[in-house]
């Protein structure tokens, strides 16, 4: 019954994605469906991030590491083979490649929590420096240069069958839209299998799997290195949606950036995350249109604001409201009915008030039956 | 008692924290269907050989070998695919998870998903756990999460079963019925308890082993231990 329940708020956030794809492109101007590009883009990030950290518990500093190599690789496969299709699979598996590198180190060398979230960011910064000094010939990958802080152009995704057909800013909506839908829908299947409980069950207490017989270490590293190949297809959507890639997506910003929405949106909830990275960009992109505030001050407060006050995030902040407003009425409900009861065996009188109250007791009752 | 093979055996087992000798020198057998109780007074090194034996702890000397299988290098998933089922001394459960995804992922660490299922509808059953199997654990009493995490240990079937204080901040009801499935449990495992409550051994008891810092001070049944001095010096001249 539960997970009836569960599957169904799956396909309907699902399927509100596939209809927002459908309708969005003839409602909205161009500059907002490529702007909405770039946030789905991000999205995808926040995704990626809140398998490993809110189901895996894996507190990842650098998500946008993976994010970053992504887009990299994307774009340096893409002016190398002159077509993007084989791009996008190279961009993804060089990202997963990488997570398991690190990840390997992390989880068998049975790194703690702590020093894990400062690995990770150490890692993007570490790339961060790197890719900025790269300007000028000598830095190349086969035919790309790597740009330094400037970045390279990112060559723009083509059809699959037919290199020479470049997808136009409108259709590359389409693509990062059905990359988020597919990447949610993964995920929420992944979380329902036995492998996606098992990485709760670690999260919940490590010790308690691996007496249970779960290799903890490889279930870490198996999570994470699936949520790098997710960061590595919002890298992938990103540096199409901006058109370039630049070294500021391994900075302290973005790393931070994906944790807030994180945390804003909700641990344990898949929909959160990605509804606080398209709120948070907003927010931000309308930020930036002022000067009164700075952008950075408003993001800190929002991140104290919600470790204080909503530590759980938005989504199941809401969600816990919304059960505890459901029992309550429920008990409210069995109360009313058993004083009734109580009336009824004492007098004999009021049956019929009792049955068919005009404050509309009796619906409810019936509602929640 | 004493027959069949031995089953698990320590061979000058020793684990030292600094200076501190927790545990010293310890050569220990379990034989086949035992059911064995280590008692001593706290600080014996009963709860620090219990890590020992299931890989929660490496020790500095000595070998712990499961039959035949050397161990001591081995992580505790390992010992745990051994078909060994372990209790901590703290509860060690899923506290987010309700209980019956807790018992299910016991059950489905050895078994198919429909087997798996069944295990558990059984175990939930065994353990008189159904009426709250969808709450989250975290919500439970202490004695009843104390039984998710027996529960999580008889789902997997295994054929040694070590539990750590199992009736520890247990009410007497609730210790009475640990004591039956600890019996229960005997007819096809072997176990080693370590425990506090002698009126919790006496009933569950053949064999007690008595820790004394760090070392094994004696072995023999709870009748004879309680009439040696020795014993009664170290640890039951105050309660028993």
């Amino acid at each position: 019954m539960t997970l009836a329940r569960d599957v169904r708020g799956m396909l309907a956030v699902a399927a509100v994605g596939v209809l927002f794809m459908l309708v969005a492109p003839s409602v909205l101007e161009l500059f907002t469906i490529i702007n909405l590009t770039t946030a789905i883009a991000l999205a995808v990030l926040a995704l990626s991030l809140a398998l490993i950290w809110g189901y895996g518990g894996i507190l990842c500093f650098g998500q946008n590491a993976f994010f970053g190599i992504g887009a990299y690789a994307y774009t340096i496969a893409a002016i190398n083979f002159g077509g993007s299709s084989w791009a996008i699979l190279v961009a993804i598996l060089v990202a997963v490649a990488f997570a398991v590198i690190i990840g390997y180190v992390m989880f068998y060398g049975r790194v703690s929590d702590v020093y894990l979230a400062v690995i990770t960011l150490t890692v993007s910064l570490i790339l961060y420096s790197l890719i900025r000094r790269t300007s000028g010939p000598d830095y190349k990958i086969g035919k790309s240069l790597l740009g330094g802080f400037n970045g390279i152009t990112s060559p723009p995704i083509n059809l699959p069958w037919d290199s020479s057909f470049v997808l136009f800013p409108e259709h590359v909506f389409y693509v990062a839209m059905g990359g988020l839908i597919l990447a949610y829908l993964f995920t929420s299947w992944l979380t329902r299998t036995h492998f996606g409980r098992v990485c709760v069950s670690i999260r919940e207490n490590e010790l308690r799997a691996e007496l249970l017989g779960y290799d903890v270490r490889f279930y870490k590293l198996a999570i994470f290195a699936v949520g790098a190949g997710i960061a590595g297809l919002a890298g992938v959507l990103f540096c199409n949606g901006v058109g370039r890639v630049t070294p500021d997506v391994f900075n302290l910003y973005t790393s931070a950036l994906t944790i807030i929405w994180v945390i804003v949106g909700g641990r344990g909830t898949l929909i959160g995350p990605i509804l606080g990275a398209f709120g948070l960009f907003y927010l931000t992109s309308a930020l930036g249109t002022q000067s009164t505030v700075n952008n950075n001050l408003v993001l800190g407060i929002i991140l104290v604001v919600f470790v204080l006050g909503v530590p759980k995030g938005v989504i199941p902040t809401v969600a816990d409201w919304i059960a505890a407003r459901r029992s309550r009425r429920a008990l409210r409900v069995r109360e009313r009915r058993m004083r009734m009861r109580r009336t009824r065996g004492g007098s004999g009188a009021g049956v019929g008030a009792g049955r068919g109250s005009p404050d509309g007791t009796g619906a409810a009752a019936r509602a929640s039956e | 008692m004493r027959q069949g093979e031995v089953v698990l055996e320590t061979r000058g087992l020793s684990m030292h924290f600094g200076g501190v000798r927790a545990v010293d020198r310890v050569d220990f057998a379990l034989y086949e269907n035992e059911l064995r109780c280590l008692i001593g007074p706290n600080g014996a090194g009963k709860s620090t050989f219990f890590k020992c034996l299931t890989g929660q702890l490496r020790p500095t000397a000595g070998s712990v070998v499961i039959r035949d299988i050397h161990v001591t290098e081995r992580e505790p998933f390992e010992v745990a695919a051994l078909g060994v089922g372990i209790k901590t001394q703290v509860p060690n459960v899923f506290e987010g998870l309700a209980v019956e995804e807790n018992i299910w992922l016991s059950a489905r660490r050895w078994h198919v998903p429909a087997r798996a299922r069944s295990l558990t509808a059984e175990t939930l059953e065994r353990l008189r756990l159904g009426d709250i199997r969808t709450s989250p654990v975290g919500r439970l009493a202490h004695g009843q999460r104390q039984w998710v995490e027996l529960g999580m240990v008889v789902a997997a079937e295994p054929w040694l079963v070590l539990l750590d204080e199992p009736a520890a901040g247990m009410t007497h009801e609730e210790t009475v019925r640990t004591a039956e499935l600890i019996r229960e449990i005997n007819r096809t495992a072997t176990l080693i308890v370590v425990e506090h409550d002698m009126q919790f051994i006496r009933m569950i008891s053949h064999l007690v082993t008595v820790f004394h810092e760090g070392r094994i001070l004696m072995e023999d049944t709870m009748e004879a231990i309680s009439a040696d001095s020795r014993a009664r010096e170290v640890y039951l001249g105050h309660r028993a």
